[in-house]
C-alpha cells in the first residue's frame, strides 16, 4: 500500500475511532489535591470507562481553593461539566441555586443501608440528596510518637488541655521549636480547625438564624488558638500554614502535633520522603473534659450532577462507580470508605488499625459547617476574625463580634 | 470630495472590526452597566432594578476603602520602585563593557516569566520553614531567626511589591535602553567638554530624551498594577486578615464566591473608572510635555 493511502485509512480510523468507542462524553470536574490524587481519580475513571466502552469521561483538576468559583462560573455561561466535586458546605447554594440535580429517587435501598449515616450529611439538604459522598474526612489528631516517648509523655492527649500540657513538655524538652502545627492561613482550613475546635467546648455557628459563634464555646475555640500561639506552643507560621505546609512541617520532625485531614496518615507515616515514617500516630481529635469526649469537622465530599448535564443518566453510572465499595476499599490508604462492611474488612484495615480505630471515633462526631447559602460569605468574614486575633490585632471577642457583623445572616 | 471617498471607504474597510468590537468588547461593557444597577446573582435569579443602591452601599464600605487603600499601596510603591530601579538597569546597561549582550538577554527573563510561575516562585522564597530568604538572610547573619513574611500584615505588602517590581522592572529597563540608544553622543562630549558632571549630564542631557518614553512606562505598569489580581490570588489570597486583598480580588469575591453579580459589575465599573481617570491624567501630562519640548 502505498503510504499516502495508509495515512489517509489511519486519519479515517482516527476521526472515525472515538466517535465508534464512545456515543457519550462527560465532562468532571475534581480537585487537583489531598485524599485522592489526580494520577488514582485517572485510574479509576479507566476502569469505568473499560466497564462502559460507549461512554468517555474528560477529567479537569483545579485546586481546592478554585473548585467552587470554577463550578458556579461554568453554570454561568452555560454549563461545561456533567459531574462535579462538592464540598460538604455547598449544597445548601448549590440546591437554592439549581446548580445540582435532586437525585433522591436513584438511590437504591443497598446505598441507604450501607453508606455510613454520618456520610450521607455531606450530600443531604432539606430532606433531598444531591449526589453520593465519594471522600469521607475529618480531621485527627497527628502525632510524633518517638518525640512523645522523649519527652516523657505517655499517652497521646484527651482533651485539648492535655495537647497544650504535652506541647509544654515538648518543647521544654528542647526537641522543637514550636510542637503544634496548625493550617490558620487565611483559607478554609482554618473555619475548619476552628470548627473542630467550636464543637469540642460545645459551641453554636448559628442559633434562631443569627450568629452565634462570638460566645460560649466559639469564643473558647478561637481564645485557645490565640492563647496557644502567645505561648509558643503553636508554630506562629501557621497563621500562612495550609494543609500541605502542616504537612511538610510534621514530616520533616519539625512539629510534634498537627491536626490534619486522612491524607496525611500514610503520606507521613509510609512516604519514601517522610523523615518520621513509623513514628506517626493518629488519634481523633480531642474533646474538652465536661463538655466532649472527642471532636471532629466534617470535611467530607460528594459527587454530584449538573442541572445543565445532558446526560444525566451516564453520569450517575460514573458517580455510582466511582463511590461503589470496590472502588474505595481499593483505595482506603488514601481515604476512608464510605461503606459501613468496609470497616471490617480486613484488606482494607490492614496496616492502618490506628488510623481506623481513630476514624470510629471521629467520624460519629463529625461537626457540620453551617448550611446556610450565604456560606462562603460566613466563612470569609470568619475566617478575617480568626486571623485578627491570631494576629493580635484584635482580642477573640472583639473579632468574632465583627466576623458576625460581616457574615451576612 | 476625493477625501470623502477616502474617508467612506476607510470606514467601510473598518466596518467588520468595529462590528466585532462593539460585539466582544461593547455588550459585555454595556450588559456590565446594566447589571450594576441590578441585584442580580451569577446564577439563580435574573435581578431587578435597585437604583444606584450597589453603588452606594459599596463606596461606603469599610471593605471597599481598604481595598483601595491596599491597592493603592501596591500600584504607587511597586510601579516607583520599577521606574527607579528600570531606569538606573537601562543606564548600566547602556555602557560599553564585556558580557553587555548576556545581560541584556538575561534581565529579560523574569518579565517573560508567567505571573502564575513568578509568584509560586516568590511563596516558596518566602516559604516560613524553608524559604530561600530566611536561609540567607540568618546565614548571613542579617536575622536571627526565619520570617512569616507572607502571614504577617506588617511584611505582606512589602513581600507583594518586591515579587512584583522583580518581574516587572525589566520592561522599564527596556524601554529606557531603547530611549538611551536616541541620545546623541556629540551633544554628551560637548556637555562634558563644557565641564558637566555625571548628574547634570543625566540631569540636562540624557533625561529630557528618557521623559516621553517613560511616560508610556508608567501608563502601562499603572493601569497593570492597579488591577493586580494572579500575584496576590497566588500568595496570599488577600491575606493575614484581608491586609492584602486589593479591589480585583474585592471584585471576584463578591461576584464570584458569594454570586452578588450585580454589586460586582458596579464595583469593577468604579475600578474601570478610576484607570480611566488615571491613564486620562498622564495622557495630558505627556501632551502638556510634548508641547513644552516642542
Amino acid at each position: 500500500m502505498k503510504p499516502t493511502r495508509i495515512a489517509a485509512l489511519m486519519a479515517a480510523t482516527a476521526l472515525t475511532g472515538t466517535a465508534a468507542f464512545a456515543d457519550t462524553e462527560l465532562n468532571a470536574l475534581f480537585m487537583a489535591q489531598a485524599a485522592y490524587s489526580e494520577e488514582d481519580i485517572r485510574a479509576m475513571t479507566a476502569s469505568f470507562e473499560a466497564a462502559n466502552p460507549d461512554v468517555s469521561v474528560t477529567l479537569e483538576f483545579v485546586p481546592y481553593e478554585g473548585l467552587h468559583d470554577k463550578t458556579v462560573l461554568s453554570m454561568g455561561s452555560g454549563g461545561a461539566y456533567d459531574v462535579v466535586l462538592f464540598d460538604v458546605i455547598w449544597p445548601a447554594e448549590y440546591a437554592r441555586n439549581g446548580v445540582l440535580v435532586d437525585v433522591s429517587d436513584k438511590i437504591t435501598d443497598e446505598m441507604t443501608s450501607g453508606i455510613l449515616p454520618g456520610a450521607w450529611t455531606t450530600v443531604d439538604f432539606d430532606g433531598a440528596s444531591y449526589g453520593l459522598p465519594w471522600i469521607l474526612d475529618t480531621k485527627y489528631l497527628f502525632y510524633n510518637k518517638e518525640m512523645l516517648a522523649e519527652a516523657g509523655v505517655d499517652a497521646p492527649p484527651a482533651t485539648w488541655d492535655d495537647l497544650r500540657a504535652a506541647a509544654q513538655k515538648v518543647k521544654d524538652a528542647g526537641l522543637v521549636e514550636y510542637p503544634i502545627a496548625m493550617s490558620w492561613a487565611q483559607a478554609e482550613a482554618a473555619v475548619c480547625d476552628y470548627t473542630t475546635l467550636l464543637s469540642a467546648y460545645g459551641g453554636d455557628f448559628i442559633t434562631d438564624g443569627q450568629p452565634a459563634f462570638q460566645t460560649g464555646g466559639g469564643l473558647e475555640a478561637l481564645e485557645y488558638m490565640t492563647a496557644s500561639i502567645e505561648d509558643g506552643l503553636t508554630n506562629p507560621n501557621s497563621r500562612e500554614f495550609l494543609e500541605e505546609d502542616v504537612r511538610a512541617v510534621f514530616q520533616n520532625g519539625d512539629a510534634a502535633f498537627a491536626l490534619n485531614w486522612t491524607y496525611m496518615y500514610n503520606l507521613a507515616n509510609m512516604g519514601e520522603d517522610s523523615a518520621v515514617a513509623g513514628k506517626v500516630g493518629v488519634v481523633a481529635a480531642p474533646g474538652v473534659s465536661g463538655v466532649s469526649e472527642h471532636s471532629a469537622v466534617n470535611g467530607s465530599m460528594g459527587l454530584g450532577i449538573t442541572s445543565t448535564s445532558e446526560h444525566p443518566d451516564e453520569a450517575w453510572d460514573y458517580i455510582v462507580h466511582m463511590t461503589s465499595q470496590p472502588v474505595q476499599n481499593a483505595y482506603a490508604r488514601l481515604s476512608l470508605p464510605i461503606w459501613a462492611s468496609s470497616y471490617s474488612d480486613p484488606a482494607v484495615t490492614e496496616g492502618q488499625e490506628e488510623l481506623i480505630e481513630a476514624a470510629g471515633k471521629g467520624l460519629a462526631v463529625m461537626y457540620p459547617r453551617p448550611m446556610t447559602a450565604n456560606y462562603q460569605e460566613m466563612s470569609m468574614a470568619l475566617q478575617q476574625g480568626i486571623q485578627e486575633a491570631l494576629l493580635g490585632m484584635a482580642s477573640p471577642a472583639e473579632a468574632l463580634e465583627g466576623a458576625a457583623e460581616n457574615s451576612g445572616l | 470630495m476625493f477625501t470623502d471617498r477616502l474617508t467612506l471607504r476607510a470606514w467601510v474597510l473598518m466596518l467588520p472590526l468595529l462590528v466585532v468590537m462593539l460585539a466582544v468588547i461593547g455588550w459585555p461593557l454595556a450588559d456590565t452597566v446594566r447589571l450594576s444597577f441590578t441585584d442580580a446573582r451569577l446564577v439563580g435569579t435574573g435581578g431587578a432594578f435597585v437604583g444606584v443602591e450597589n453603588y452606594t452601599g459599596m463606596l461606603g464600605s469599610r471593605n471597599f476603602r481598604k481595598a483601595l487603600v491596599a491597592t493603592l499601596t501596591f500600584s504607587v510603591w511597586s510601579v516607583a520602585a520599577e521606574l527607579c530601579l528600570g531606569v538606573l538597569v537601562g543606564l548600566l546597561l547602556n555602557q560599553r563593557f564585556y558580557g553587555r549582550a548576556l545581560l541584556r538577554a538575561l534581565m529579560i527573563l523574569p518579565w517573560a516569566l508567567p505571573t502564575v510561575v513568578n509568584a509560586t516562585l516568590w511563596r516558596l522564597i518566602y516559604n516560613p520553614e524553608y524559604g530561600a530568604l530566611n536561609a540567607a538572610l540568618t546565614q548571613l547573619g542579617l536575622a536571627d531567626s526565619y520570617q512569616s513574611w507572607l502571614g504577617q500584615p506588617g511584611t505582606a505588602m512589602g513581600a507583594l511589591i518586591v515579587a512584583d517590581v522583580w518581574k516587572n522592572f525589566p520592561l522599564v529597563a527596556l524601554i529606557a535602553l531603547a530611549a538611551l540608544q536616541a541620545v546623541p553622543r556629540d551633544i554628551q562630549a560637548a556637555a562634558t567638554s563644557d565641564g558637566a558632571n555625571a548628574w547634570q549630564r543625566f540631569r540636562h542631557v540624557t533625561l529630557p530624551y528618557l521623559v516621553g518614553p517613560l511616560m508610556v512606562a508608567l501608563v502601562l505598569r499603572t493601569i497593570e498594577a492597579f488591577k493586580v489580581f494572579d500575584l496576590i490570588w497566588i500568595m496570599t489570597r488577600g491575606g493575614p486578615a484581608n491586609s492584602t486583598r486589593s479591589l480585583s480580588l474585592l471584585v471576584y469575591q463578591e461576584a464570584f464566591a458569594f454570586q452578588r453579580a450585580g454589586s460586582g459589575a458596579s464595583l469593577a465599573l468604579v475600578i474601570t473608572l478610576i484607570i480611566t481617570v488615571l491613564a486620562g491624567a498622564y495622557l495630558a501630562l505627556m501632551r502638556r510635555a510634548a508641547g513644552q519640548g516642542g
